[in-house]
């Protein structure tokens, strides 16, 4: 190996690359604004149309209780709620979301409340709809309400305090610290994103300098130089993996720019927000990083022994777009609750290292296996690189026809 | 300086099984030479330079180039040889000068030496007007100066051309031609494949004819003429091509 060669090859390719339209829009353009765009628009969306629908009076029907004038003015008199006439076909207007509810009230509801006897209020709505379950909160609202005075008027009546009902009181209070909150809530996507798009960040160069190379007749010229082939794979080989790995750090700063421009918006409700406020420090994220490395050697080294098997750049894209699921689904079963770190898991690709970054962002570090993992990761993008080298020096595969 | 010493190529194919692309072929070619391979299409030309220019590896025999053997010392013979042909495309997104500039540098040469040798080139194949422009943006003859420039840029004492005017326009076809001529007249060692056989008769020193792998026949044009008692060129391939075509018909 000539250091010297492997670094002409990587400066040439780089120049190339970065003169690529194509390269810009993918690299560069797409992760630093889609991200941001997406993010801080479809939450600002989300919260205007959420805090309109619950914002709206909710048009409630009232079924029966014409022998409950108290309840029925009650019911009116109630700012949130728009009370429409009943109708048999109530069960078609909340289908169809004329209106968002339907009450039934029990004859005889005033009576037998002022009797003390136990009754049941029927709330029809639609499972699932936005606006009917904020019609049905409403309305739950309402007759809580009227129950908590109920119940007070009942116990001041007969000289008894409020306490009686609520012996003691259970109060909930977080201890982990706010890097731990977010971390659980968005650790596992940290992690996902980091080894998705360094995946990605591959495939389009990956084909531009095997497939695309023969595609533009320009193989044979760099054959026919005094450059080794080893030297040239690994020129290559580093582009890949810098523009892997260049997408993928421009894809976090746009996310974590993304979570903070959300977080502190104000379009979300406090609570909500907290869980975006991400507490993840620069020495997580780069740990995340060293621990995706061999995982984007990896990337870099197979795709490039894929797609310099194909004849053309259109046969090359049809051999790794597949790939792209290879490497979500590992990923993606990482998130899943109950999927744990254990000796086994460590050894499988993708999967591991997803599993250990999502531990390393919620701040907790198995120094065990995050070394087997490294090392089995290292061993496995080594292989890979191997082979890489292996298929340039073999012509079938140059000169396939 | 070039040197083929029974150089047999073979491929496997799915459909055909094992195809004899060159079968023991052997020639020399001394410096201040231009040896001419003729032939038809598939005759073997292109895999016997691909040999030489050690972008294959033969299956069988060897070819010394400036004392280096293209199985031993792949790299050290590609440092000495200059390939050009109508499959060397150029890097679209690179200037001219860039492109040069790139492959002189794969050939060990320093950054004072790369200019001289690149301003040199540039005057000499008046390419000034068009060293700053991406390859993409060049015309024909531009690209074919460009991809000439970058075979020279090393100096190097072996050239190799692969039909280097197949598809040309006449005044691209004309420079290359001239080109070729050149290297000659610097003393370089030339081989040069071509259908086109005014070129043979104006360059050639040598000729070797090929068909279906095996060198037939070779000689000078002048040894040709006279053993087949013919002063046409094509007519003598079709001489000593002819009666292995009648056979494989039978």
């Amino acid at each position: 190996m000539n250091l010297r060669n492997v670094s002409i090859v990587y400066h040439k390719e780089l120049t190339e690359w970065l003169r690529d339209r194509r390269t810009l829009i993918s690299t560069v353009l797409v992760p630093l604004l889609a991200f941001p765009i997406l993010m801080v628009g479809m939450t600002s969306l989300m919260a205007v149309m959420m805090g309109k629908a619950e914002k709206e009076t909710a048009k409630v029907m009232v079924i029966g209780g014409e022998d409950s004038p108290q309840l029925l003015e009650k019911l009116r008199k109630d700012s949130d709620l728009e009370i429409v006439p009943a109708a048999d076909d109530y069960k078609k207007q909340i289908t169809e979301k004329e209106i968002r509810a339907a009450v039934e009230v029990p004859n005889g509801f005033d009576a037998a409340l002022n009797r003390g006897e136990p009754q049941t209020v029927n709330v029809y709505y639609y499972e699932g709809e936005i606006k009917s379950s904020f019609g049905v909160n409403h309305v739950e609202k309402f007759f809580n309400d009227y129950r908590d005075s109920v119940i007070s008027g009942r116990l001041a009546s007969r000289n008894l305090p409020g306490s009686i009902l609520r012996p003691f009181v259970v109060k909930k209070e977080n201890v982990a610290p706010p890097e731990k909150v977010s971390g659980a809530a968005l650790g596992g996507l940290l992690g996902y994103m980091v080894i998705l798009l360094s995946m990605t960040g591959a495939i389009y160069p990956a084909i531009d300098l095997t497939a695309g190379e023969k595609e533009r007749g320009t193989m044979e010229t760099i054959l026919s130089s005094p450059l080794s082939r080893v030297d040239l794979v690994l020129g290559k080989f580093f582009l890949v993996l810098s523009a892997s790995l260049s997408t993928a750090i421009l894809s976090i700063i746009s996310m974590g720019t993304s979570f903070y421009l959300v977080g502190n918006s104000g379009a979300m409700a406090k609570k909500d927000a907290a869980v975006f406020q991400l507490h993840i420090g620069l020495a997580t994220v780069l740990s995340v990083f060293l621990m995706a490395l061999p995982l984007a050697v990896l990337f870099a080294s197979a795709l490039l022994t894929i797609a310099l098997f194909a004849k053309s750049y259109k046969e090359a894209q049809s051999y790794l777009t597949p790939m792209t699921f290879i490497v979500v689904i590992p990923a993606v079963a990482s998130l899943l609750p109950g999927f744990e770190l254990n000796p086994k898991l460590a050894l499988v690709p993708i999967l591991s290292t997803s599993l250990v970054c999502k531990e390393i962002v919620a701040g907790t570090f198995h120094w065990n296996y995050i070394l087997l993992i490294l090392l089995s990761s290292s061993v496995y993008a080594a292989a890979a690189l191997f082979i890489a080298v292996k298929m340039f020096q073999r012509e079938s595969v140059l000169f396939r026809s | 300086m070039i040197e083929a010493r029974g150089l047999s190529k073979r491929f496997q194919d799915k459909k055909r099984g094992e195809i004899h692309a060159v079968e023991n072929v052997s020639f020399n070619c001394k410096p201040g030479q231009i040896y001419g391979l003729l032939g038809a299409n598939g005759a073997g030309k292109t895999t016997t330079l691909r040999m030489l220019a050690t972008i294959l590896e033969p299956s069988d025999g060897t070819a010394v180039i400036c004392g280096h053997d293209v199985i031993e010392e792949p790299e050290k013979v590609r440092a000495c040889v200059g390939f050009l042909s109508t499959a060397t495309a150029l890097y679209p997104r690179l200037t001219a000068q860039e492109l040069v500039e790139y492959f002189g540098r794969l050939n060990g040469l320093d950054e004072a030496t790369l200019k001289n040798r690149v301003d040199e080139i540039f005057s000499r194949l008046e390419m000034n007007g068009f060293r700053d422009r991406r390859c993409d943006k060049l015309s024909t003859g531009m690209k074919q100066k460009t991809s000439i420039a970058r075979t020279l840029v090393h100096d190097p004492p072996v050239m190799i051309f692969d039909e280097p005017t197949t598809g040309l326009d006449v005044m691209t076809a004309r420079t290359i031609i001239s080109f070729i001529s050149d290297c000659r007249d610097r003393g370089k060692a030339v081989i040069f494949s071509t259908h086109i056989m005014s070129e043979v008769e104006r360059l050639c020193d040598h000729v070797g004819i090929i068909h279906d792998g095996k060198l037939l026949e070779e000689g000078t044009v002048a040894e040709l003429r006279a053993k087949y008692s013919e002063r046409n060129l094509e007519e003598i391939i079709v001489k000593v091509v002819g009666p292995l075509l009648s056979k494989a018909e039978d």
